[in-house]
Protein backbone atom coordinates (compact mmCIF):
# COMPACT_ATOMS: atom_id res chain seq x y z
CA UNK A 1 0.00 0.00 0.00
CA UNK A 2 2.55 2.78 0.88
CA UNK A 3 4.90 2.09 -1.86
CA UNK A 4 1.92 2.35 -4.28
CA UNK A 5 2.03 6.18 -2.99
CA UNK A 6 4.39 6.82 -5.19
CA UNK A 7 4.55 10.36 -6.44
CA UNK A 8 3.36 10.26 -9.98
CA UNK A 9 5.43 12.29 -12.42
CA UNK A 10 2.68 13.02 -14.42
CA UNK A 11 1.83 16.84 -14.00
CA UNK A 12 4.72 18.07 -16.07
CA UNK A 13 3.20 15.53 -19.25
CA UNK A 14 -0.21 16.63 -18.01
CA UNK A 15 0.40 20.56 -18.26
CA UNK A 16 2.22 19.70 -21.22
CA UNK A 17 -0.66 18.10 -22.58
CA UNK A 18 -3.09 21.01 -21.17
CA UNK A 19 -1.18 24.01 -23.05
CA UNK A 20 -0.47 22.03 -26.14
CA UNK A 21 -4.82 21.28 -26.14
CA UNK A 22 -5.99 24.69 -25.20
CA UNK A 23 -3.87 26.29 -27.97
CA UNK A 24 -4.45 23.45 -30.42
CA UNK A 25 -8.40 24.13 -29.75
CA UNK A 26 -8.09 27.84 -30.10
CA UNK A 27 -6.28 28.42 -33.09
CA UNK A 28 -5.19 24.53 -34.76
CA UNK A 29 -7.80 24.77 -37.39
CA UNK A 30 -7.17 28.58 -38.13
CA UNK A 31 -3.74 27.80 -38.83
CA UNK A 32 -4.29 24.76 -41.06
CA UNK A 33 -7.05 27.07 -43.23
CA UNK A 34 -4.08 29.68 -43.27
CA UNK A 35 -1.14 27.43 -44.32
CA UNK A 36 -2.84 25.19 -46.69
CA UNK A 37 -6.48 26.95 -47.63
CA UNK A 38 -5.41 30.07 -47.72
CA UNK A 39 -3.91 30.65 -51.21
CA UNK A 40 -6.00 28.52 -53.05
CA UNK A 41 -8.98 30.21 -52.10
CA UNK A 42 -7.64 33.55 -52.99
CA UNK A 43 -7.91 34.90 -49.63
CA UNK A 44 -3.65 35.58 -49.97
CA UNK A 45 -1.80 35.93 -52.74
CA UNK A 46 0.55 33.01 -54.03
CA UNK A 47 4.08 34.95 -52.87
CA UNK A 48 2.74 34.31 -49.16
CA UNK A 49 3.82 31.23 -49.28
CA UNK A 50 6.81 31.93 -51.19
CA UNK A 51 10.31 31.07 -50.21
CA UNK A 52 11.54 34.79 -49.48
CA UNK A 53 8.19 35.39 -47.23
CA UNK A 54 8.06 32.20 -45.45
CA UNK A 55 12.09 32.67 -44.27
CA UNK A 56 11.34 36.71 -43.32
CA UNK A 57 8.59 35.18 -40.96
CA UNK A 58 10.72 32.43 -39.43
CA UNK A 59 13.32 35.07 -39.33
CA UNK A 60 11.56 37.16 -37.13
CA UNK A 61 12.36 36.73 -33.53
CA UNK A 62 8.35 36.59 -32.73
CA UNK A 63 7.69 34.30 -35.71
CA UNK A 64 10.67 32.26 -34.38
CA UNK A 65 8.70 32.21 -30.47
CA UNK A 66 5.69 31.29 -32.39
CA UNK A 67 6.52 28.60 -34.22
CA UNK A 68 8.71 26.87 -31.29
CA UNK A 69 5.72 27.02 -28.74
CA UNK A 70 2.99 25.93 -31.66
CA UNK A 71 5.20 22.80 -32.80
CA UNK A 72 6.75 21.65 -29.92
CA UNK A 73 3.05 22.09 -27.50
CA UNK A 74 1.30 20.46 -30.54
CA UNK A 75 3.63 17.45 -30.49
CA UNK A 76 3.34 17.16 -26.19
CA UNK A 77 -0.74 17.78 -26.37
CA UNK A 78 -0.61 15.10 -29.11
CA UNK A 79 1.70 12.38 -27.47
CA UNK A 80 0.53 12.17 -24.50
CA UNK A 81 -3.11 11.48 -25.70
CA UNK A 82 -1.84 9.04 -27.66
CA UNK A 83 -0.11 7.21 -25.33
CA UNK A 84 -3.71 6.91 -22.79
CA UNK A 85 -5.85 5.90 -25.48
CA UNK A 86 -3.18 2.79 -26.30
CA UNK A 87 -3.76 2.14 -22.38
CA UNK A 88 -8.09 2.77 -22.90
CA UNK A 89 -7.39 0.50 -26.08
CA UNK A 90 -5.80 -2.19 -23.81
CA UNK A 91 -2.19 -1.68 -24.81
CA UNK A 92 -0.77 -1.37 -21.37
CA UNK A 93 3.20 0.34 -22.20
CA UNK A 94 5.60 0.07 -19.60
CA UNK A 95 8.36 2.10 -19.03
CA UNK A 96 10.11 1.21 -22.77
CA UNK A 97 7.09 2.58 -24.69
CA UNK A 98 6.58 5.53 -22.48
CA UNK A 99 10.59 6.47 -23.10
CA UNK A 100 9.59 6.15 -26.96
CA UNK A 101 6.26 8.01 -27.00
CA UNK A 102 7.02 11.09 -24.96
CA UNK A 103 10.99 10.69 -26.17
CA UNK A 104 9.19 11.14 -29.85
CA UNK A 105 7.93 15.01 -28.92
CA UNK A 106 11.56 15.81 -27.10
CA UNK A 107 13.30 15.06 -30.75
CA UNK A 108 9.99 17.00 -31.98
CA UNK A 109 11.15 19.87 -29.89
CA UNK A 110 14.99 19.36 -30.36
CA UNK A 111 13.67 19.28 -33.79
CA UNK A 112 12.04 23.05 -34.39
CA UNK A 113 14.86 24.32 -32.22
CA UNK A 114 17.65 23.27 -34.33
CA UNK A 115 15.49 23.91 -37.62
CA UNK A 116 15.10 27.68 -36.53
CA UNK A 117 18.73 27.86 -35.41
CA UNK A 118 19.70 26.69 -39.28
CA UNK A 119 17.37 29.09 -40.45
CA UNK A 120 19.01 31.94 -38.60
CA UNK A 121 17.97 35.43 -37.88
CA UNK B 1 -15.87 -23.74 2.99
CA UNK B 2 -16.50 -20.31 1.11
CA UNK B 3 -18.36 -20.79 -2.20
CA UNK B 4 -17.22 -17.25 -2.88
CA UNK B 5 -15.49 -16.66 -6.24
CA UNK B 6 -15.99 -13.15 -6.94
CA UNK B 7 -16.43 -12.70 -10.95
CA UNK B 8 -14.32 -10.27 -12.80
CA UNK B 9 -15.44 -9.35 -15.76
CA UNK B 10 -13.33 -8.44 -19.21
CA UNK B 11 -13.14 -4.94 -20.40
CA UNK B 12 -12.23 -6.25 -23.88
CA UNK B 13 -13.85 -3.53 -26.28
CA UNK B 14 -15.88 -1.24 -23.25
CA UNK B 15 -15.53 1.47 -25.77
CA UNK B 16 -18.33 -0.28 -27.56
CA UNK B 17 -20.23 -0.05 -25.23
CA UNK B 18 -21.93 3.01 -24.90
CA UNK B 19 -22.48 5.99 -27.52
CA UNK B 20 -21.07 8.10 -25.02
CA UNK B 21 -17.68 5.74 -24.81
CA UNK B 22 -17.84 6.46 -28.65
CA UNK B 23 -17.59 9.98 -28.81
CA UNK B 24 -15.24 10.21 -26.30
CA UNK B 25 -12.61 7.40 -28.33
CA UNK B 26 -13.26 9.85 -31.52
CA UNK B 27 -12.30 12.79 -29.66
CA UNK B 28 -9.44 11.38 -27.99
CA UNK B 29 -8.36 9.77 -31.75
CA UNK B 30 -8.10 13.55 -32.87
CA UNK B 31 -4.45 13.81 -31.18
CA UNK B 32 -3.48 11.52 -34.18
CA UNK B 33 -3.88 14.80 -36.19
CA UNK B 34 -2.67 17.39 -34.11
CA UNK B 35 0.35 15.44 -34.48
CA UNK B 36 0.35 15.20 -37.86
CA UNK B 37 0.27 18.85 -38.63
CA UNK B 38 2.77 19.30 -36.26
CA UNK B 39 5.18 16.91 -37.98
CA UNK B 40 3.69 18.62 -41.51
CA UNK B 41 4.64 22.05 -39.97
CA UNK B 42 8.29 20.20 -39.04
CA UNK B 43 8.83 19.47 -42.22
CA UNK B 44 8.20 22.78 -43.45
CA UNK B 45 10.64 25.04 -41.10
CA UNK B 46 13.47 21.88 -42.05
CA UNK B 47 12.60 22.53 -45.73
CA UNK B 48 12.88 26.08 -44.95
CA UNK B 49 16.29 25.43 -43.36
CA UNK B 50 17.21 23.53 -46.00
CA UNK B 51 17.00 26.16 -48.76
CA UNK B 52 14.60 27.16 -51.65
CA UNK B 53 14.40 23.86 -54.24
CA UNK B 54 13.29 22.08 -50.73
CA UNK B 55 10.78 24.64 -49.74
CA UNK B 56 9.51 24.79 -52.94
CA UNK B 57 8.93 20.84 -52.84
CA UNK B 58 6.88 21.48 -49.42
CA UNK B 59 4.98 23.99 -51.48
CA UNK B 60 4.28 21.85 -53.88
CA UNK B 61 2.89 19.06 -51.35
CA UNK B 62 0.71 21.64 -49.71
CA UNK B 63 -1.02 22.24 -53.34
CA UNK B 64 -1.01 19.13 -54.68
CA UNK B 65 -4.47 16.67 -54.17
CA UNK B 66 -2.83 14.47 -51.97
CA UNK B 67 -2.09 17.55 -49.63
CA UNK B 68 -5.23 19.00 -49.94
CA UNK B 69 -7.03 15.74 -48.80
CA UNK B 70 -5.13 15.30 -46.04
CA UNK B 71 -5.01 19.05 -44.85
CA UNK B 72 -8.39 18.83 -45.05
CA UNK B 73 -9.17 15.64 -42.91
CA UNK B 74 -6.46 17.45 -40.55
CA UNK B 75 -8.70 20.67 -40.41
CA UNK B 76 -11.60 18.85 -39.62
CA UNK B 77 -10.30 16.87 -37.07
CA UNK B 78 -8.73 20.06 -35.50
CA UNK B 79 -11.85 21.76 -35.52
CA UNK B 80 -13.67 18.64 -33.38
CA UNK B 81 -10.93 18.73 -31.27
CA UNK B 82 -11.53 22.56 -31.12
CA UNK B 83 -14.78 21.94 -30.33
CA UNK B 84 -14.88 18.89 -27.87
CA UNK B 85 -12.45 20.46 -25.95
CA UNK B 86 -14.57 23.78 -24.74
CA UNK B 87 -17.73 21.08 -24.51
CA UNK B 88 -15.59 19.03 -21.32
CA UNK B 89 -14.20 22.19 -20.21
CA UNK B 90 -17.01 22.94 -17.47
CA UNK B 91 -16.11 18.96 -16.00
CA UNK B 92 -12.54 20.13 -16.07
CA UNK B 93 -12.05 23.91 -15.31
CA UNK B 94 -12.32 24.70 -11.31
CA UNK B 95 -15.89 26.08 -10.78
CA UNK B 96 -15.98 29.58 -12.12
CA UNK B 97 -18.10 32.35 -9.36
CA UNK B 98 -19.53 35.65 -10.66
CA UNK B 99 -21.09 37.93 -8.12
CA UNK B 100 -21.13 34.83 -5.76
CA UNK B 101 -23.19 32.83 -7.89
CA UNK B 102 -21.79 29.55 -10.13
CA UNK B 103 -21.21 30.28 -13.44
CA UNK B 104 -23.55 27.41 -15.46
CA UNK B 105 -21.87 24.76 -17.60
CA UNK B 106 -23.41 25.51 -21.12
CA UNK B 107 -22.14 29.20 -20.33
CA UNK B 108 -18.11 28.10 -20.34
CA UNK B 109 -18.81 25.65 -23.08
CA UNK B 110 -19.98 28.81 -25.12
CA UNK B 111 -17.56 31.42 -23.67
CA UNK B 112 -14.83 28.63 -24.51
CA UNK B 113 -16.41 28.41 -27.84
CA UNK B 114 -16.73 32.00 -28.83
CA UNK B 115 -13.01 32.63 -28.07
CA UNK B 116 -12.14 29.64 -30.89
CA UNK B 117 -14.03 31.40 -33.30
CA UNK B 118 -12.11 35.23 -32.11
CA UNK B 119 -8.78 33.33 -31.91
CA UNK B 120 -9.57 31.55 -35.27
CA UNK B 121 -10.63 34.73 -37.21
CA UNK B 122 -8.11 36.67 -35.29
CA UNK B 123 -5.40 34.55 -36.85
CA UNK B 124 -6.57 34.04 -39.91
CA UNK B 125 -7.27 38.10 -39.97
CA UNK B 126 -3.79 38.39 -38.87
CA UNK B 127 -1.64 36.39 -41.81
CA UNK B 128 -3.88 37.61 -44.46
CA UNK B 129 -3.07 41.44 -43.34
CA UNK B 130 0.40 40.47 -43.54
CA UNK B 131 0.82 38.79 -46.76
CA UNK B 132 -1.58 41.15 -48.55
CA UNK B 133 -0.21 43.71 -46.65
CA UNK B 134 3.52 42.50 -47.44
CA UNK B 135 2.88 43.04 -51.24
CA UNK B 136 1.79 46.57 -50.25
CA UNK C 1 -56.25 -5.98 -14.04
CA UNK C 2 -55.11 -6.39 -17.76
CA UNK C 3 -51.93 -6.65 -17.79
CA UNK C 4 -49.20 -5.16 -20.21
CA UNK C 5 -45.82 -7.48 -20.54
CA UNK C 6 -42.29 -6.58 -20.81
CA UNK C 7 -39.13 -9.12 -20.96
CA UNK C 8 -36.16 -8.32 -18.42
CA UNK C 9 -33.02 -10.03 -19.44
CA UNK C 10 -31.15 -10.69 -16.26
CA UNK C 11 -27.40 -11.37 -15.76
CA UNK C 12 -26.77 -14.30 -13.52
CA UNK C 13 -24.22 -15.36 -11.91
CA UNK C 14 -24.53 -18.06 -9.07
CA UNK C 15 -20.48 -19.03 -8.29
CA UNK C 16 -21.97 -22.72 -7.01
CA UNK C 17 -23.00 -23.84 -10.57
CA UNK C 18 -21.84 -20.76 -12.79
CA UNK C 19 -18.17 -21.15 -14.57
CA UNK C 20 -19.46 -17.65 -16.14
CA UNK C 21 -22.61 -15.50 -16.15
CA UNK C 22 -25.44 -16.44 -17.98
CA UNK C 23 -28.75 -14.47 -19.42
CA UNK C 24 -31.89 -15.16 -18.13
CA UNK C 25 -34.86 -13.60 -19.27
CA UNK C 26 -38.38 -13.29 -17.53
CA UNK C 27 -41.87 -12.01 -18.17
CA UNK C 28 -42.96 -9.08 -16.26
CA UNK C 29 -46.25 -7.47 -15.83
CA UNK C 30 -46.08 -3.21 -15.73
CA UNK C 31 -47.70 -0.30 -15.56
CA UNK C 32 -46.32 3.71 -15.93
CA UNK C 33 -44.95 3.38 -12.19
CA UNK C 34 -43.38 -0.09 -12.39
CA UNK C 35 -39.49 0.87 -11.63
CA UNK C 36 -37.11 -1.60 -12.33
CA UNK C 37 -36.61 -2.29 -8.62
CA UNK C 38 -39.87 -3.18 -8.80
CA UNK C 39 -39.55 -5.90 -11.58
CA UNK C 40 -36.66 -7.07 -9.87
CA UNK C 41 -38.96 -7.78 -6.65
CA UNK C 42 -41.84 -9.35 -8.86
CA UNK C 43 -39.66 -11.50 -10.28
CA UNK C 44 -38.14 -12.41 -6.41
CA UNK C 45 -41.49 -12.85 -5.36
CA UNK C 46 -43.59 -14.31 -7.81
CA UNK C 47 -41.24 -16.30 -10.43
CA UNK C 48 -37.99 -16.63 -9.36
CA UNK C 49 -36.65 -16.83 -5.19
CA UNK C 50 -33.26 -17.67 -6.10
CA UNK C 51 -32.56 -13.78 -7.64
CA UNK C 52 -30.52 -11.75 -5.88
CA UNK C 53 -29.93 -8.64 -5.32
CA UNK C 54 -29.14 -5.44 -3.16
CA UNK C 55 -32.27 -2.47 -1.98
CA UNK C 56 -33.46 -0.52 0.34
CA UNK C 57 -35.25 2.80 0.37
CA UNK C 58 -36.64 2.58 -3.11
CA UNK C 59 -36.45 6.50 -3.06
CA UNK C 60 -32.98 7.00 -4.70
CA UNK C 61 -30.97 8.16 -1.09
CA UNK C 62 -29.51 5.08 0.18
CA UNK C 63 -27.62 3.92 -2.73
CA UNK C 64 -28.36 0.54 -2.74
CA UNK C 65 -29.63 -0.59 -5.83
CA UNK C 66 -26.97 0.38 -8.69
CA UNK C 67 -26.91 -1.97 -11.73
CA UNK C 68 -26.75 -1.57 -15.60
CA UNK C 69 -29.73 -1.39 -16.79
CA UNK C 70 -30.30 -1.06 -20.50
CA UNK C 71 -26.50 -1.08 -20.20
CA UNK C 72 -25.93 2.41 -18.20
CA UNK C 73 -25.43 2.58 -14.85
CA UNK C 74 -28.25 3.50 -13.06
CA UNK C 75 -30.43 2.90 -9.46
CA UNK C 76 -33.08 0.52 -10.49
CA UNK C 77 -35.30 2.60 -7.87
CA UNK C 78 -35.16 4.87 -10.24
CA UNK C 79 -35.37 3.94 -13.74
CA UNK C 80 -38.86 2.60 -15.29
CA UNK C 81 -39.80 -0.37 -17.56
CA UNK C 82 -42.44 2.59 -19.68
CA UNK C 83 -38.57 3.98 -20.84
CA UNK C 84 -37.69 0.61 -22.89
CA UNK C 85 -38.92 -1.09 -25.66
CA UNK C 86 -40.14 -4.70 -25.04
CA UNK C 87 -36.62 -6.07 -23.37
CA UNK C 88 -34.52 -4.33 -20.66
CA UNK C 89 -31.16 -5.82 -19.70
CA UNK C 90 -30.47 -5.87 -16.57
CA UNK C 91 -26.96 -6.40 -15.31
CA UNK C 92 -24.23 -6.07 -12.61
CA UNK C 93 -22.60 -2.83 -12.08
CA UNK C 94 -19.71 -2.87 -14.66
CA UNK C 95 -15.99 -2.45 -13.37
CA UNK C 96 -16.99 -4.29 -9.78
CA UNK C 97 -16.58 -7.86 -9.50
CA UNK C 98 -19.95 -10.06 -9.35
CA UNK C 99 -20.03 -11.51 -5.95
CA UNK C 100 -23.46 -12.95 -7.11
CA UNK C 101 -26.50 -11.83 -10.00
CA UNK C 102 -26.57 -8.57 -9.62
CA UNK C 103 -24.84 -7.96 -6.32
CA UNK C 104 -20.94 -7.24 -6.52
CA UNK C 105 -18.46 -6.58 -4.06
CA UNK C 106 -17.70 -3.32 -2.69
CA UNK C 107 -14.70 -4.20 -0.52
CA UNK C 108 -12.01 -1.82 -2.67
CA UNK C 109 -14.57 0.91 -3.50
CA UNK C 110 -15.44 0.87 0.73
CA UNK C 111 -11.66 1.10 0.90
CA UNK C 112 -10.63 3.70 -1.09
CA UNK C 113 -13.19 5.98 0.87
CA UNK C 114 -11.68 4.91 3.82
CA UNK C 115 -8.21 6.11 1.98
CA UNK C 116 -9.63 9.32 1.79
CA UNK C 117 -10.25 10.24 5.22
CA UNK C 118 -13.97 11.44 4.72
CA UNK C 119 -14.49 13.22 7.67
CA UNK C 120 -13.15 16.52 9.10
CA UNK C 121 -9.88 16.99 10.77
CA UNK C 122 -10.25 20.24 12.35
CA UNK C 123 -8.00 23.14 11.62
CA UNK C 124 -7.62 24.31 15.39
CA UNK C 125 -8.36 21.53 17.90
CA UNK C 126 -10.75 23.02 20.60
CA UNK C 127 -12.60 21.72 23.47
CA UNK C 128 -16.50 21.04 23.51
CA UNK C 129 -16.76 23.97 26.08
CA UNK C 130 -15.97 26.45 23.49
CA UNK C 131 -18.64 25.97 21.53
CA UNK C 132 -19.39 24.21 17.69
CA UNK C 133 -17.54 24.95 14.95
CA UNK C 134 -18.97 27.98 13.32
CA UNK C 135 -19.82 28.21 9.39
CA UNK C 136 -21.83 30.58 6.80
CA UNK C 137 -24.18 29.16 4.24
CA UNK C 138 -21.96 30.56 1.74
CA UNK C 139 -18.66 28.47 3.09
CA UNK C 140 -21.29 25.34 3.07
CA UNK C 141 -22.40 26.01 -0.35
CA UNK C 142 -19.00 25.37 -1.96
CA UNK C 143 -18.96 21.96 -1.00
CA UNK C 144 -22.33 21.26 -0.71
CA UNK C 145 -22.36 19.51 -4.11
CA UNK C 146 -19.96 17.10 -3.35
CA UNK C 147 -21.67 16.42 0.00
CA UNK C 148 -24.79 14.27 -1.62
CA UNK C 149 -23.21 12.00 -2.89
CA UNK C 150 -24.59 8.81 -1.83
CA UNK C 151 -22.01 6.12 -2.38
CA UNK C 152 -24.30 4.09 -5.24
CA UNK C 153 -20.83 3.56 -7.13
CA UNK C 154 -22.75 4.37 -10.27
CA UNK C 155 -19.78 6.67 -11.27
CA UNK C 156 -17.31 3.34 -10.86
CA UNK C 157 -19.76 1.57 -13.56
CA UNK C 158 -18.96 4.61 -15.31
CA UNK C 159 -15.79 5.06 -15.29
CA UNK C 160 -13.38 3.14 -18.21
CA UNK C 161 -10.29 4.25 -16.02
CA UNK C 162 -11.33 2.13 -12.82
CA UNK C 163 -12.25 -0.66 -15.32
CA UNK C 164 -9.14 -0.62 -16.66
CA UNK C 165 -7.15 -0.13 -13.38
CA UNK C 166 -8.49 -1.07 -10.14
CA UNK C 167 -6.21 0.35 -8.13
CA UNK C 168 -7.35 3.94 -9.36
CA UNK C 169 -8.88 5.97 -6.59
CA UNK C 170 -12.01 6.85 -8.80
CA UNK C 171 -14.31 9.61 -9.02
CA UNK C 172 -16.62 8.76 -5.98
CA UNK C 173 -13.79 8.84 -3.19
CA UNK C 174 -11.57 12.26 -5.31
CA UNK C 175 -15.72 13.60 -4.83
CA UNK C 176 -15.53 12.62 -1.22
CA UNK C 177 -12.29 13.83 -0.30
CA UNK C 178 -13.05 17.01 -2.00
CA UNK C 179 -16.14 17.36 -0.38
CA UNK C 180 -14.07 17.82 2.80
CA UNK C 181 -10.97 19.55 1.49
CA UNK C 182 -13.56 22.32 1.03
CA UNK C 183 -14.85 22.50 4.13
CA UNK C 184 -13.93 25.77 6.07
CA UNK C 185 -13.65 24.18 8.78
CA UNK C 186 -10.79 21.20 7.78
CA UNK C 187 -7.60 21.70 8.22
CA UNK C 188 -6.97 17.99 6.80
CA UNK C 189 -6.14 18.72 2.81
CA UNK C 190 -1.94 18.16 3.07
CA UNK C 191 -2.38 15.14 4.75
CA UNK C 192 -5.14 14.14 1.68
CA UNK C 193 -2.63 15.31 -0.83
CA UNK C 194 -0.54 12.09 -1.04
CA UNK C 195 -3.43 10.39 -2.55
CA UNK C 196 -4.11 12.85 -4.86
CA UNK C 197 -0.51 12.91 -6.40
CA UNK C 198 0.01 9.32 -6.02
CA UNK C 199 0.30 7.11 -9.57
CA UNK C 200 -3.28 5.69 -8.34
CA UNK C 201 -4.41 9.29 -7.88
CA UNK C 202 -6.11 11.84 -10.00
CA UNK C 203 -3.72 11.19 -13.29
CA UNK C 204 -5.53 8.16 -14.00
CA UNK C 205 -8.71 10.14 -14.96
CA UNK C 206 -8.48 11.28 -18.85
CA UNK C 207 -11.37 13.02 -18.41
CA UNK C 208 -14.42 10.79 -20.42
CA UNK C 209 -16.64 12.76 -17.97
CA UNK C 210 -19.72 9.86 -17.85
CA UNK C 211 -18.87 10.01 -14.14
CA UNK C 212 -20.88 13.14 -14.09
CA UNK C 213 -22.83 12.38 -16.99
CA UNK C 214 -24.82 9.05 -14.47
CA UNK C 215 -24.22 10.58 -11.16
CA UNK C 216 -28.10 10.32 -9.82
CA UNK C 217 -27.26 12.90 -7.52
CA UNK C 218 -25.53 15.73 -9.47
CA UNK C 219 -22.61 15.26 -7.47
CA UNK C 220 -20.28 16.23 -10.65
CA UNK C 221 -17.18 14.05 -9.12
CA UNK C 222 -15.41 14.50 -12.86
CA UNK C 223 -15.15 18.22 -11.56
CA UNK C 224 -13.66 17.18 -8.44
CA UNK C 225 -10.76 14.78 -10.05
CA UNK C 226 -10.15 17.77 -12.93
CA UNK C 227 -9.77 20.34 -10.06
CA UNK C 228 -7.13 18.14 -8.53
CA UNK C 229 -4.97 17.81 -11.61
CA UNK C 230 -4.14 21.63 -10.90
CA UNK C 231 -3.64 20.94 -7.18
CA UNK C 232 -1.40 17.94 -7.61
CA UNK C 233 0.16 20.11 -10.43
CA UNK C 234 1.27 23.10 -8.42
CA UNK C 235 2.05 20.25 -5.80
CA UNK C 236 4.44 18.81 -8.01
CA UNK C 237 6.26 22.09 -8.78
CA UNK C 238 6.04 24.27 -5.91
CA UNK C 239 6.76 21.73 -2.83
CA UNK C 240 10.69 22.64 -3.22
CA UNK C 241 9.39 26.43 -1.99
CA UNK C 242 7.75 25.50 1.21
CA UNK C 243 9.43 25.69 4.26
CA UNK C 244 9.20 22.45 5.55
CA UNK C 245 7.99 19.35 4.70
CA UNK C 246 4.04 18.77 5.53
CA UNK C 247 3.31 15.56 7.21
CA UNK C 248 1.83 13.00 5.49
CA UNK C 249 3.85 14.16 2.16
CA UNK C 250 4.78 11.33 -0.40
CA UNK C 251 8.03 10.33 -0.50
Amino acid sequence: MSDRLKRSNEPVFWLLFGAGGMLAALIGAALVFVLVFAVPLGLMPAEALSYASARAFAENALGKVFLFVVVSLFFWHAVHRIFHSLHDLGIHAGRGARLLVYGSALAGTLAVVLALALIGA
Amino acid sequence: MSKRRPYVRPMDGWFKRDPFFIEYMAHEGTAVFVWLFALEMLAGLWALAAGEAAWAGFAAWLASLPGLVVNALILAMLLYHGVSWFLIMPRTLPPVRVGGRRVAGSTISAVGLASMLVASVAVVGFFCLLANGGQG
Amino acid sequence: MTEKMKTIAVLRYRPEQDDTPVWQEYAVPYGDDTSVLAALNYIKDELDGTLSFRWSCRQAICGSCGMMIGGKPQLACKAFLRDYPERVTVEALAHFPIERDLVVVMDGFIDKLEKVKPYLIPREKRSPDEGEYLQTPEEMDLYAQFAGCINCGLCYAACPQVGLNPDFLGPGAIALLQRYNLDSRDGGTDERMALINAELGVFNCTAVGFCSEVCPKMVDPANAVNVNKMNSARDYFFRFLRPSPKQGGCR
